[in-house]
């Protein structure tokens, strides 16, 4: 079977929308109806983090959430058991996120044939080096049918934005600035670097993550990529949700309509 | 006092792909990739160029106030029926070892053209020596450390002050070392053009590792020099040092590496003993894993999260090891031990009777293993006693009590 995010871009090349959420956040079992929402709201893709003690790349509201759902109970074992079945009713590319030392930990391989079992169409690990997958890894995620996708920054160069392109499958992850997650920076300033990027004519779709958080910065990010990427506004806006599908539908309403 | 450079193929040295063994790397998010790659292809041209060699060795000497002496112990020698000669770390500048990789680092960051600079601290040691080289080079400094950390090292908070830096407190996660290493990569993160992170360990992504074990192997090879003097031969029986993420036990082992005559012993904190749920004897509790961007032995959870260590030092209160010391461990080359709070505290009591130095609470598990070694009274043993006791008062107070 063709990977769902491929099938995605095949039909749709602007405007993607990809939320992000903590797995097992903001309560244990929270994963599955916020992932159903999202779906039925209009999200295309959904990023699901797997929430990890020591969250390097992350800014503060993604840390708290990580360790809300740690206290919570989450783990991987937990996640894959949440997991399981879900393709009966969601259809939306789902991605998984997280840091490389818990996959590790469960052993790489046993990780990717478990994510192929559920339904999981790629992963983003962000503290796994370009060098080390190739050599190490690529060949598993691939046995998988897994797509890896990897960031690129604006202090990237273009020489190793096109080798990071070459590795990448579905789609680049485009950090729209230099920063940990749900910094606020002028998205003004980031468009000479979002303007290169479409210059390069990459073989990935392009997807801007980092800072995008309601309409008009998703428009901006949209008019120079494929889409974009929010997490921290979204872990905000259902941190207190008292009814996630409620939440959900008023969140995306405002991004896209 | 030369930094090494030339330290040709050794086993137990970094390779060029920045791993020793099976361990090491640099697992960084995209974001940090320039600047830990600026690092990585320039640390060696910047530590070998005479002039930066001068200068480093200038301040050691002058303003460090290198050579430290290597004590011969006498009373304690009786006592343990063997040579124990003491490397007096403590004597340095800010009274620890820790000031001789600020020193480098300072010099290395001006020459990369940075102008603002960040560190993480435990205790306060490494962010002392931090803000003290920044004052010194009149740059910018921001220390993180553990809101914890800062409740329980308010003398050391005042002298980062006082000495100019800027100290944040770090309120993620554990709230200690671990979580102020944490921020200050995001920090670095964030301020990806004009910062220097001068990380006060040898852990963290390659070339930090090896970078810091550089700047601290002026620790052995001073003890080689000195111990030839005194006894006609530069290699003793043992060299012994605490280990947290391992720099002084790094500067220490570092010209002995490949001298395999010479014993090597590091001493990790057992806490309240390793199986107690409140330790950081890391060789012993750890598996595989990435810390702070580094592949090396780690203390986790069968889910992959990273556990909160517990030691009466909070200088080795660290869940993992540096990647050469784990190198180190899974080859044989050094033996790793333990000592707990309890025996850590007697023998800090013990060297200030016997040889009128108080140790800082690190340094005297180095010293409390010297009970468990098979020693014969012709052993010649070098221990480094890494930092002076004074900011452990209130924990050696608290315990005599008792």
């Amino acid at each position: 079977m063709q990977n769902r995010i491929d099938q995605l871009f095949a039909k749709k090349q602007h405007g993607v929308l990809n939320i992000y959420c903590t797995a097992g956040f903001p309560k244990l079992n929270d994963t599955l109806p916020v992932m159903t929402a999202l779906q039925q709201h209009g999200a295309d893709l959904i990023e699901l983090g797997m929430p990890f003690s020591d969250p390097l790349a992350d800014g503060p509201v993604i840390q708290d959430s990580s360790t809300k759902a740690l206290q919570n109970g989450m783990s991987l074992h937990t996640l894959f058991t949440q997991l399981a079945g879900f393709r009966q009713t969601i259809h939306v590319p789902v991605i998984l996120m997280g840091y490389f030392n818990p996959v590790l930990t469960y052993g790489v391989e046993a990780f990717c044939a478990k994510c192929a079992e559920v339904g999981i169409d790629g992963i983003i690990v962000p503290d796994l080096p370009m060098a080390e997958y190739e050599s190490e890894y690529r060949t598993v995620f691939e046995k998988y049918n897994l797509h890896l996708i990897f960031l690129v920054t604006p202090e990237t160069s273009e020489e190793r934005i096109r080798k990071i392109d070459s590795l990448s499958k579905g789609f680049l992850y485009a950090v729209s600035s230099s920063s940990t997650t749900g910094k606020d920076k002028n998205m003004n300033d980031q468009q000479a670097y979002f303007e290169r990027l479409k210059s390069l004519q990459l073989s990935n779709p392009v997807l801007i993550g980092f800072g995008i958080k309601d309409k008009a910065t998703f428009d901006t990010a949209s008019a120079y990529a494929n889409g974009a990427i929010i997490g921290t506004a979204f872990i905000k806006a259902i941190e207190h949700s008292q009814d996630i599908d409620k939440t959900v539908e008023t969140f995306i309403s405002g991004i896209i309509q | 006092m030369d930094i090494a450079i030339n330290t040709g193929n050794s086993r137990y040295q970094v390779d060029k792909n920045g791993y020793y063994g099976r361990f090491g790397g640099a697992y960084i998010p995209e974001m940090l990739y320039p600047n830990v790659h600026e690092l990585q292809t320039k640390y060696l041209d910047i530590l070998s160029d005479p002039s930066f060699q001068q200068e480093f060795e200038a301040l050691l000497k002058d303003y460090v106030g290198r050579p430290s002496p290597l004590y011969f112990a006498k009373r304690l020698s009786e006592k343990y029926k063997a040579k124990i000669y003491l490397k007096r770390e403590d004597l340095n500048h800010t009274g620890a070892h820790k000031v001789n990789n600020t020193i480098g680092q300072i010099l290395l960051a001006k020459r990369l053209g940075k102008t603002r600079i960040i560190a993480e601290t435990g205790a306060g040691q490494h962010g002392v020596a931090t803000a003290t080289v920044c004052a010194l080079m009149g740059l910018e400094c921001v220390v993180y450390m553990g809101s914890i950390d800062i409740e329980r090292q308010a003398p050391n908070v005042a002298r980062m002050k006082m000495l100019g830096a800027t100290v944040v407190p770090a309120t993620s996660g554990s709230k200690t070392l671990k979580d102020a290493t944490n921020e200050a990569i995001r920090d670095w993160i964030n301020n990806p053009v004009d910062t220097h992170y001068i990380l006060g360990t040898a852990a963290g992504p390659h070339p930090y590792p090896d970078m810091v074990a550089r700047f601290q192997s002026v620790i052995s090879e001073e003890i080689k020099k000195q111990l030839l003097e005194k006894t006609g031969s530069a290699h003793p029986d043992y060299v012994v040092a605490c280990i947290g993420g391992g720099s002084n036990a790094a500067g220490a082992f570092f010209h002995y590496l490949d001298e395999e005559e010479v014993k090597l012993v590091a001493v990790e904190a057992g806490g309240k003993g390793v199986h107690s749920g409140f330790s950081a004897a890391t060789t012993q509790l750890g598996t595989i894993g990435i810390i702070h961007a580094s592949k090396t032995l780690l203390m986790q959870t069968s889910d992959g999260q990273i556990v909160e260590p517990h030691s009466i030092s909070a200088g080795l209160d660290y869940p993992g090891i540096g990647p050469m010391h784990a190198h180190l461990y899974e080859s044989g080359r050094a033996q790793f031990l333990d000592a707990t709070d309890e025996e850590a505290l007697a023998a800090g009591y013990e060297l200030s009777l016997l040889e009128g130095i108080i140790p800082a609470m690190e340094s005297a598990h180095a010293l409390a293993k010297l009970k468990d070694l098979p020693l014969n009274t012709d052993d010649v043993v070098v221990v480094c006693l890494s930092g002076r006791g004074d900011k452990d008062l209130d924990t050696y107070i608290r315990n005599m009590k008792k």
